[in-house]
């Protein structure tokens, strides 16, 4: 059944790439994404399962990202019909196939336990989601594309290497090699810390650019900059999350190998250098999608922060996976529908939001304040815990510093995007971005001056934020039950 | 007998980086990359031989050598026949210019190349080596030849430049993975599947319109994104 949550959305893609409807094809991804949540929600709550040799397998840490995973794509589906109705001069079979291929690739990274099976479905995630990057198919996008690829090959390529080291730490140890996560978490203890620590850096530099942790993420503004809203959700929130779950796994070895002061070190010392550079970004950007990119190169910095304090804070950590990701699906999806309507995502155009489209406007300046740690919503919690885990691990200098970045982007962010939220709006509507050649050209003739705030554009959205409210008024007792077991999981020795 | 062969192997791939980093004539760097991938396929049985526990004789189960062929050849024409010819194409095709230029010159890469493979050693040496293992040389050229691809990845203007580089980082990765062929045999699969990317990049400049959109296939004209 496991098996299931990949052959699905694979299944799903071969058929859109064979459907020719371009009005009915959109409608395959709720379809597919309403089937794989079933199934997950189904599959999960089972506990710990493994098959193919315990090749794949659900455990405790890996469950809160199958669930996590398949129900981020269910509440993007629902958007898209409405997003494709709008594109609908656009052929979006390769959009289609390819997003579903993506969520057949990131299910298979989340339930791998081979390193290698890993690795593969990690560089297919990024060949998956390339084509959905380019799919404006301007010179911009190009450009995007071709950096998305070709930093995040030389990524997948130095998690490789590390992956090698890793397998050699254990050969120079006198052990079997292997590159299953059970027996290589067996047999830590007995790793050669030299070849444990370059590996450790080659993994933390491989998986941390899929991430998009500083100073590795030059491709992120560029890509969610130019691809659809929908698509920068799912990088954002989705394959971010899955690249931070191969991260948790080496963390998990090289806190059995008694390696935890080393990667720690490296870890705080790489979230605040990410959250540091995000904020420096951010202040006076002018384009709102880059803006969210680089929130979210700096909540990746919060998800390494926290795991570098570890305790409570990683446990932050973990709860914090699931707000950015909510977060990040409200603010991308309404950042599309206001490129939409003004055909340009700079703040030079983008002027009275509010006036004129008032949901999206609203929703967007609601995610500003939950996605900066505003009390009532989900980051709020996992943010405050993380802190707090900083204080009480003794580590006040950096508990300072993440507080003082956390207001740096609170107002970075927030000039930006309370300057395109308040007063008039352009009157015609016929906004050209000087900057933006083709590409807004074409949504200009497309969309401008008649895309207005529609039921099936806006709900999905609606539906994220409440969420978000939800989870920031309480913690669910399942999903405290899921953080605890996996920051048991992650605690637990193989003796134990 | 192996020992005799690895070591003057890998000097020739080290020798190969150094060449790739002088020459700009494309057609030059696409044959000195060809040439590395030759090597290092042939190169493949040969570590597969050396790290046999010695003194047995060295006999291979036949499901082994059939693997141990079956994977030589694939290597061999991926890296050095399929990989060519399709940068060749995509040469054609996209209208390249034949002549690589870098953002920084020739000569500062090259130090820096030399730089790197110096300190590839030293570093190589703070990591030990588990024993019996054939050669000394393994980690320290897969190090330099990761580093050579990187600065030759970063430097070059070209998109083909990069996929060039691209090629060479992975060569290196490859040469790591030697180091692993009898523990985990995997690995050596896992290198290939890394030439999948490489496919994607020639693929993306023949098809997605570099060539159209840019008549240099230069990613100098990709630079319109910036802060």
């Amino acid at each position: 059944m496991m098996l299931l949550l990949v052959l699905l959305p694979i299944g799903a893609a071969v058929v859109a790439f064979t459907v020719t409807s371009n009005r009915l094809r959109p409608w395959l991804l709720p379809a597919t994404g309403s089937a794989h949540f079933a199934l997950a929600a189904w599959l999960v709550p089972q506990g710990e399962q493994w098959m193919l040799n315990r090749w794949l397998g659900i455990d405790p840490l890996s469950r809160m990202f199958v669930a996590f995973i398949s129900l981020l794509f269910l509440l993007l589906s629902l958007y898209a019909p409405g997003y494709f109705r709008a594109r609908m001069n656009r052929n979006n079979r390769v959009l289609c196939g390819c997003l579903l291929l993506a969520l057949a690739m990131m299910s298979l990274v989340t339930l791998a336990h081979h390193l290698g099976l890993m690795w593969i479905a990690m560089e297919a995630t990024t060949l998956a989601t390339a084509p959905c990057v380019y799919f404006n198919r301007n010179p911009r996008s190009l450009e995007a594309t071709w950096k998305y690829l070709v930093i995040g090959s030389v990524g997948i390529a130095l998690a490789l290497l590390g992956s090698f080291f890793l397998a050699y730490s254990m050969l120079e140890a006198g052990s079997e090699s292997t590159l299953l996560f059970d027996d290589l978490v067996e047999h830590s203890h007995t790793l050669s810390l030299p070849w444990l620590h370059a590996a450790f850096v080659l993994l933390l530099v491989g998986y941390g650019t899929k991430m998009g942790l500083a100073p590795m993420h030059t491709w992120k503004p560029d890509a969610y900059g130019e691809a659809p809203g929908i698509v920068g959700a799912l990088l954002a929130g989705g394959l971010t999350s899955c690249a931070f779950l191969c991260l948790l796994r080496f963390y998990h070895i090289a806190h059995i190998a008694h390696d935890d002061e080393y990667t720690h070190r490296l870890l705080i010392f790489m979230g605040l250098l990410s959250m540091g550079t995000a904020a420096v970004f951010m202040s006076r950007q002018k384009d709102i999608k880059r803006l969210l990119a680089y929130s979210s190169v700096e909540h990746m910095g919060m998800l390494v922060f926290g795991m570098g304090l570890g305790g409570l804070a990683a446990g932050g950590s973990l709860l914090h996976v699931v707000h950015n990701g909510l977060g990040k699906a409200v603010l991308f999806l309404a950042a599309g529908n206001i490129h939409r309507a003004y055909g340009s995502k700079s703040t030079d155009q983008v002027q009275g939001v509010l006036q004129r489209l008032p949901w999206s406007g609203w929703l967007m300046l609601i995610g500003f304040f939950a996605i900066t740690g505003s009390p009532l919503f989900g980051p709020f919690v996992s943010e405050y815990q993380i802190l707090s885990g900083a204080f009480a691990t003794g580590h006040t200098t950096a508990g300072v510093m993440f507080l003082v970045l956390l207001l740096l982007v609170f107002f970075g962010m927030g000039n930006t995007l309370v300057r395109c939220s308040f007063g008039p709006a352009p009157d015609t509507g016929n906004a050209t971005d000087s900057s933006g050649q083709r590409a807004n050209a074409d949504s200009a003739n497309n969309s401008n001056g008649q895309f207005a705030d529609n039921f099936a554009m806006v709900a999905p959205i609606v539906l994220c934020m409440l969420l978000l409210v939800w989870l920031g008024v309480q913690t669910p007792q399942f999903l405290q039950q899921w953080v605890h077991d996996a920051l048991e999981f992650l605690q637990r020795t193989p003796d134990a | 007998m192996s020992e005799l062969l690895l070591d003057p192997g890998l000097v020739v791939a080290l020798l190969i980086n150094f060449y790739i980093l002088t020459v700009t004539r494309l057609k030059q760097v696409v044959y000195g990359v060809a040439l590395q991938g030759v090597l290092l396929g042939l190169l493949y049985p040969v570590a597969h031989a050396g790290f046999l526990p010695r003194g047995e004789p060295h006999s291979l189960e036949t499901v082994t050598t059939l693997r141990l062929i079956g994977l030589t050849v694939a290597i061999v024409v991926i890296k050095g026949w399929i990989i060519p010819r399709f940068l060749m194409k995509a040469m054609r095709i996209a209208d390249v210019r034949s002549r690589l230029t870098s953002t920084v010159g020739i000569v500062p890469p090259l130090l820096m190349g030399g730089f790197g493979t110096a300190a590839a050693i030293v570093f190589s040496r703070s990591l030990p080596l588990a024993g019996g293992h054939a050669s000394h040389l393994l980690i320290p050229s897969a190090l330099a030849t990761v580093v050579c691809g990187f600065l030759m990845l970063s430097t070059r203007r070209e998109a083909l430049g990069q996929v060039l580089g691209y090629i060479v980082l992975e060569n290196g990765i490859f040469i790591f993975g030697l180091l692993l062929v009898e523990a985990v045999p995997i690995m050596v699969e896992l290198g290939i599947v890394l030439d999948l990317f490489v496919g994607v990049f020639v693929m993306g400049i023949i098809f997605n319109h570099v060539s159209r959109a840019f008549p240099e296939a230069s990613i100098e004209h990709l630079s319109s994104l910036k802060e």
